[in-house]
């Protein structure tokens, strides 16, 4: 035999059936073996609803917008995000800040209104990699469905973290253990 | 007067029996449905049904409301009359089949008077059985040919031929057993059986052609060749909707259930309950008979699990593989356990 590549062909049995052969029976038992022997085995599935699968601590996942220690909103709409967005799935829109709102906004620029579509986004996670103010950063969640296209657009208000000393709970759920830059 | 003389007890009773046996076909087919899909999600590592109540036990009333909530259509090209007629045969005819079945040792009353659960205990029992089943080829075949349609035409004529290759060595099985029994009636094989021990014993081979057989005449997977999805589009139901595709469903699995019944009756002894001597235990009539019901039903669910399990373990045989198997192996092997049987009979009477 010449020499193959890997050498472990088998030739294909091609011998007409013996009777007891052709009425299938045995090997239709053999099958029977393996399938019961599931019947044991562990399920793989996750109840859903119930239960989530855990996500790495460096998953990439529905955005947030962060907001520094004291609450006030990291984002300067500088539109660093939106351009190195690969699907510009980014909108803002940039407003001055006025006096008496400094316990809101940081600096003096601020993203007015700020959108992320869904549907757009591939999860690249290009847009926290940009960000010169630590301001957006990717969850371990992901988008939930969804009846229409315009519940994908998620708008300012829901992208936005709880503030960190009035709504102190919902802001360490929303941290939860994910890797933070060192 | 004739008229007076009639014993009312005995009407009212069996009309008990017979609506408690219908309502028993349907609830087991319902459950059936449900048991399929666990059974199938269990064999491939899935969980299956699991919404609709603890454990998904009300997923078969929520899907047999909503057959009821669909459109029903009856295909302008088709005959209406024998569109209709065809699930209503299938469900019929899959029905009346039980009426010859013991289903339980005999009730006693406290005054000595013996009642039988069975609706009727004919003297060719089992050949009723066989007669029954032979109609219920034309529910596909009327069911087929009235929806106008080449696949589901197709698979009526696939059904037909199917399941009269099949009765052909599913007889010659029976014959063997009616060799050993000495009779035809249902209530004198599971007697002879209770005496005797299991006819299983003496007709191992008769009882794996029986199976084989009973597997092709409910058109089951690897027979399932009258509905085959991926070739005929879901075959003879295939113009069909709402209730109307509802009650061919239902009719195999109701067929299911009673060839379980059959199967458990002629040769796992019906209702005997094995390796005990159930009549030294004392116990009243009522126990009695609700035992081996019980027992019954055991055989009849564990032979329900076979036909799933084999239907989750093997793909669909070839239509000459079919006719092959039937016509040269399975009539060959059923006239020879025949013989042997017969063979056998005449030397022990000797």
């Amino acid at each position: 035999m010449s020499e193959k590549l890997t050498n472990r062909a088998v030739a294909v049995d091609r011998k007409p059936m013996t009777f007891l052969e052709s009425i299938y029976l045995w090997n239709i038992m053999k099958g029977m073996g393996i399938t019961i022997s599931h019947l044991f085995k562990k399920k793989p599935t996750i109840n859903f609803p119930e239960q989530t699968r855990s996500f790495s601590k460096v998953f990439r996942g529905l955005h947030v917008l962060n907001r520094d220690a004291e609450g006030r909103e990291n984002c300067t709409a500088c539109g660093l995000c939106a351009v190195a967005c690969p699907a510009e799935a980014i909108t803002m829109e940039a407003a001055e800040r006025l006096p008496g709102e400094e316990d809101l906004y940081r600096e003096e620029k601020y993203a007015a209104k700020y959108e992320i579509n869904m549907l757009r986004c591939i999860f690249c996670g290009l847009c926290e990699e940009a960000c010169p103010k630590d301001a957006i950063y990717l969850s371990q969640t992901f988008a939930p469905a969804n009846y229409g296209r315009k519940g994908f657009i998620y708008k300012k208000e829901e992208l936005l973290i709880p503030h960190p000393i009035n709504e102190k709970e919902a802001y360490e759920k929303a941290v939860g253990d994910r890797a933070t830059k060192k | 007067m004739y008229f007076l003389t009639i014993d009312w007890w005995f009407i009212i009773g069996k009309a008990i029996l017979i609506a408690a046996i219908i309502g028993l076909s349907f609830f087991i087919a319902m459950y059936t449905t449900y048991a399929e899909r666990k059974v199938a999600a269990w064999l491939q590592d899935r969980r299956g049904p699991n919404r609709a109540g603890p454990f998904g036990i009300l997923q078969p009333l929520a899907d047999g409301g909503k057959l009821f909530f669909k459109e029903e259509i009856i295909p302008l090209a088709s005959n209406r009359l024998l569109f209709v007629l065809g699930p209503a045969l299938a469900m019929v005819t899959a029905l009346v089949t039980s009426s010859v079945i013991p289903w339980a040792a005999p009730f006693v009353t406290k005054g000595g008077e013996v009642f039988p659960m069975q609706v009727a205990d004919v003297d060719m029992g089992i050949l009723l059985v066989f007669s029954i089943v032979s109609v219920g080829v034309y529910g596909i075949m009327i069911g087929g040919w009235a929806s106008n349609n080449k696949f589901s035409l197709l698979a009526a004529i696939r059904g037909a031929s199917q399941m009269v290759s099949y009765e052909l060595p599913m007889g010659l099985a029976l014959i063997a057993v009616l060799f050993v029994t000495g009779s035809l009636k249902m209530s004198a094989i599971v007697g002879y059986q209770i005496e005797n021990g299991w006819n299983v014993l003496f007709q191992p081979l008769g009882f794996i052609i029986f199976f084989v057989c009973a597997l092709a005449e409910c058109n089951r997977t690897p027979f399932d060749l009258p509905e085959a999805e991926n070739e005929l589009n879901f075959g003879y139901h295939q113009e069909y909707s709402s209730m109307k595709l509802g009650f061919y469903l239902f009719a195999e699995y109701i067929n299911m259930f009673i060839s379980s019944a059959i199967m458990a009756t002629l040769y796992f002894g019906g209702y005997d309950i094995p390796f005990v001597n159930e009549a030294s235990w004392g116990l009243s009539s009522f126990w009695m008979t609700f035992i081996s019901f019980s027992v019954l039903m055991a055989k009849i669910s564990f032979f329900i699990f076979v036909f799933l399990w084999i239907r989750w373990t093997i793909p669909r045989f070839r239509y000459d593989q079919l006719m092959n198997l039937g016509w040269k192996k399975l009539i060959p092997l059923a006239l020879v356990n025949m013989l042997i049987t017969a063979a056998v009979i005449l030397y022990l009477k000797k």
